[in-house]
């Protein structure tokens, strides 16, 4: 990486870790009497530790200019590997969480091992962690090839790469410290947010300067998805984290928002973190590796049209249906929910879109686990926005409201299209980033497959069962008219379901796993792909008036 | 702008652009996806003109069908009340002999009472009233402030230690803490206890120390555990030559309890239940209590 820099890029570099190192120093000290200083510790080693790897390597021979002719594949080569390993953290996370609510004596009387200090960091370890860097990583990948240019500059990839994975870090620690700022998916407190900010900002300047740099006239759907995942989300984070800290040396801050304003804030910013991290991203991944493992072009341009539109646009009001029977006006319970319902065939016309692209490509589905990874990706896509449409209105929220129907819904959702899309996506790029013919095992591929469908459906079956019987339970009377069931006798009937939670989890866990080791294995393979490599690479810009 | 080709598979002619080999057909939206849109659309503007929805500035539009969740759930509370009303009306006013006399509302006492009692009781007393550490048990022993129904509801109502102004108030002293036996009497008055519900334990025991044991237990506890230790329902003291135990009746939670007191707490549920809810909970007690 080091190597790679020119000797002035390096003296960059080396400006920005020691500036990090510096705030982490102020927010040590400004910090000593609280949890704060100990992130400052955290941030001051990660500006230290970078520093002085610049350090022994600034003398380094300047990188010759050739590198400049290619696509630059080592932010996402590294954001692949963060990928996977934040992955079995976030996944691992989540099967110590949902033990815990099967058999609730496995925090060991440990503050940091509490349901409510693990579960964000199983939900920011999936979502952030593994989401976000696989959104990084494969948005560089497809940027440079869907524009046939180079990304803009040598250091700022690296700085959202790294820089990211900082945020996600000081994140899960602080989780486990107790510093939340109790806002679902938005968590870490408000130095954490503002550092995100930074590292967005130079994220949406990489896209906006690259696109101006293509060499293809037009800008590629795929494009037009990460573009609204990176816009919107910057968007929906400031909006929702405004927040006035205690002091400068506190970790602590308030909201700017209150009472019913804040859930409605929290809610719009939540459902549009589905809709724009969690669904846009990874439809832009879609949008690429599907139709390129598939060797098929997508099914209709025009669709993608429809469905883009449809999808930024209607999103962005639905976020009131989470609150559906609460202190929120009803008026705006219903406008959530309209808009949650006509947002079903956008949503249905982009997964049509990707099954439809596959006509001509079935055996190829058949045969190889990768694509079926994305195919089964599209269907659980369709799957899961007919339920949320469906969750959304109000009758059906009723019943589905607080209960596991919810958590079944999130994760048909999260193992079912977002971790899918994101496996298969890795799988068709992992030999190509590292220059090998093919990945260390094609069956282990299928193993994965397998366990990660088997978990998913053990999973969703499991919180569909139990979120049906919870609600029905809470909402059934007795012959006088009195509740037949007291709370605690529906966490009776939990108990089976939340066994067979945790079984599917494990399952999932088990092929993330699989597939960690596989391309852990791939990397270490000897053989060097020699084909297609020669034609993967950047339009060459016309030679310049001196060279 | 580049020329589109056809797509052999499905006839369709793809738009000319190309990006690192994908290409895209140009193939029309299905008529489907125009129809699901203007239905759904349809629905979701018909459903705004129903209920209330669209803002305005002074307010917003209250819809055709005039829905109000508000309003809806206050009708559906009274309604429910309505309901109930035939037998709470009967709670209420009639007395506890009267109404545990009657099997008709006794059944609705037995059904209505367990979520009742699974929702504001168990979390301490047990799913099935059975107690555990520091919680006595309501199905089997002996009622510490008394089982006369107009008791046990006054119990409820006020609590135990708790924060009601008119609450019953019951402390066991910690003798060993705050200095008021030695170490030596402690011992001996706990071996004394233990014999009370183990009497086989006498003859192991030291009879000398019994002997003080006993003393100790007159000059210092029967006060409140009444001489015969059996408890006393004025105090609240348990009753300690049976089997129940609170804390636990092995020899080291009888020396914890005796060198470091106890003070257990019932909360005050007056206010938190109605006076129908405390009147049930009070038969549904009984009621357990009575078929065990």
């Amino acid at each position: 990486m080091i190597a790679d820099l020119t000797r002035a890029e390096r003296q960059w570099a080396m400006m920005i870790l020691g500036a990090l190192g510096i705030v982490g120093l102020a927010m040590a000290v400004a910090g000593r009497n609280d949890l704060l200083g100990i992130h400052g510790w955290i941030v001051l080693a990660a500006g230290l530790g970078g520093f002085i790897a610049f350090m022994r390597g600034k003398d380094a021979p300047e990188p010759s200019d050739d590198r400049l002719n290619e696509y630059y594949d080592a932010p996402t080569r590294l954001g692949i590997i963060l990928t996977l390993l934040w992955g079995v953290v976030g996944m691992g996370a989540g099967l110590w969480v949902a033990s815990l609510l099967a058999w609730p004596e496995l925090t060991f009387d440990a503050a940091w091992a509490s349901f409510g200090r693990l579960r964000p960091v199983h939900t920011s370890g999936v979502i952030f962690g593994f989401g976000g860097n696989a959104l990084i990583a494969t948005s560089f990948h497809v940027l440079q090839r869907t524009t046939r240019a180079r990304l803009p500059d040598q250091i700022s990839p690296w700085f959202v790469l790294l820089g990211y994975n900082l945020f996600c870090v000081i994140a899960a620690s602080g989780y486990l410290m107790g510093l939340t700022q109790s806002k679902e998916y938005a968590e870490p407190e408000w130095y954490a947010d503002i550092w995100l900010v930074v590292v967005w900002v130079v994220y949406f300047a990489i896209y906006m300067r690259t696109l101006a740099r293509r060499k293809e006239p037009h800008i590629y759907v795929a494009n037009w998805y990460y573009m609204a995942f990176i816009l919107v989300v910057a968007i929906l984070h400031i909006v929702n984290n405004l927040a006035v800290p205690v002091s400068f040396g506190s970790a602590k801050s308030y909201s700017l928002f209150s009472g019913v304003q804040d859930a409605m804030t929290q809610w719009w910013y939540g459902h549009n973190a589905v809709a724009f991290f969690l669904t846009a991203g990874f439809l832009g991944m879609m949008y690429y590796y599907l139709p390129k493992r598939a060797g098929r072009p997508i099914f209709s341009y025009r669709m993608s049209i429809i469905s883009f539109w449809g999808i930024t646009f209607m999103y962005m009001w639905a976020g009131s249906h989470h609150l559906h029977y609460t202190a929120l006006p009803h008026w705006v319970q219903t406008l959530g929910m309209a808009f949650s319902v006509v947002l079903l065939v956008p949503s249905w016309a982009s997964a049509g879109n990707a099954l439809l692209t596959l006509n001509g490509a079935w055996h190829k589905v058949r045969d190889d686990a990768v694509l079926r990874f994305m195919a089964l990706a599209a269907i659980f896509y369709g799957i899961t926005t007919f339920e949320g449409s469906f969750m959304a209105i109000r009758a059906v929220n009723s019943l589905s409201h607080y209960t596991d129907w919810t958590i079944g819904h999130v994760h048909a959702g999260a193992l079912g299209w977002v971790a899918m899309i994101t496996f298969g996506s890795l799988y068709s790029i992992v030999p190509s980033m590292w220059k090998r013919p093919s990945l260390y095992s094609a069956k282990l591929v299928e193993v994965h497959f397998w366990l990660a469908l088997s978990g998913t459906v053990v999973y969703v079956f499991a919180m569909w069962n139990s979120g049906v019987i919870q609600g029905l339970m809470w909402r059934t009377y007795t012959e006088s008219g009195t509740l037949s069931y007291s709370f605690i006798d529906s966490l009776v009937a939990m108990h089976p379901y939340y066994i067979a939670r945790a079984f599917g989890g494990l399952l999932f866990l088990l092929g993330a796993l699989v597939a960690l080791y596989n391309v852990v294995m791939t990397i270490r393979m000897p053989a060097p792909a020699t084909e297609d490599a020669a034609l993967d690479i950047p339009v060459q810009p016309a030679l310049q008036a001196g060279e | 702008m580049a020329l589109g080709e056809r797509d052999k598979i499905t006839g369709q002619m793809t738009t000319g652009h190309e990006w690192n080999g994908i290409k895209e057909l140009n193939t029309p939206v299905p008529r489907i996806v125009y129809f699901f849109l203007i239905a759904m659309g349809g629905f979701a503007i018909l459903w705004t003109v129903l209920m209330p929805s669209w803002p305005g500035i002074n307010g917003y539009f209250r819809g055709l069908l005039g829905a109000d969740q508000h309003a809806a759930v206050i009708q559906s509370v009274e309604q429910a009340q309505v309901e109930r009303a035939s037998w709470t009306s009967r709670i209420d006013s009639e007395d506890f002999a009267s109404i545990q006399a009657d099997e008709e509302l006794m059944t609705i006492v037995r059904q209505t009472g367990a979520a009742l009692f699974g929702d504001n009781c168990a979390a301490c007393h047990g799913t099935n009233a059975q107690g555990g550490p520091g919680f006595p048990n309501l199905a089997a022993a002996p009622i510490m402030w008394g089982d006369d129904p107009e008791i046990v509801a006054e119990t409820i109502r006020v609590g135990i230690n708790g924060t009601s102004p008119e609450t019953r108030f019951a402390q066991m002293l910690a003798f060993g803490r705050d200095q008021m036996l030695e170490r030596a009497d402690i011992d001996a008055v706990v071996a004394y206890v233990e014999t009370l519900s183990q009497p086989d334990l006498v003859a192991t025991a030291d009879p000398a120390m019994l002997a003080t044991g006993a003393e100790l237990f007159a000059a210092n506890c029967a006060a409140c555990h009444g001489e015969n230790a059996q408890g006393m329902i004025e105090t609240g003291a348990p009753n300690l030559t049976d089997e129940h135990w609170i804390y636990g009746g092995d020899h080291s939670s009888i020396r914890s309890s005796v060198y470091n007191g106890r003070i257990g707490t019932m909360p005050s549920w007056e206010g938190r239940l109605t006076p129908t809810d405390i009147k049930l909970l009070t038969l549904y007690v009984l009621d357990l209590r009575a078929s065990q």
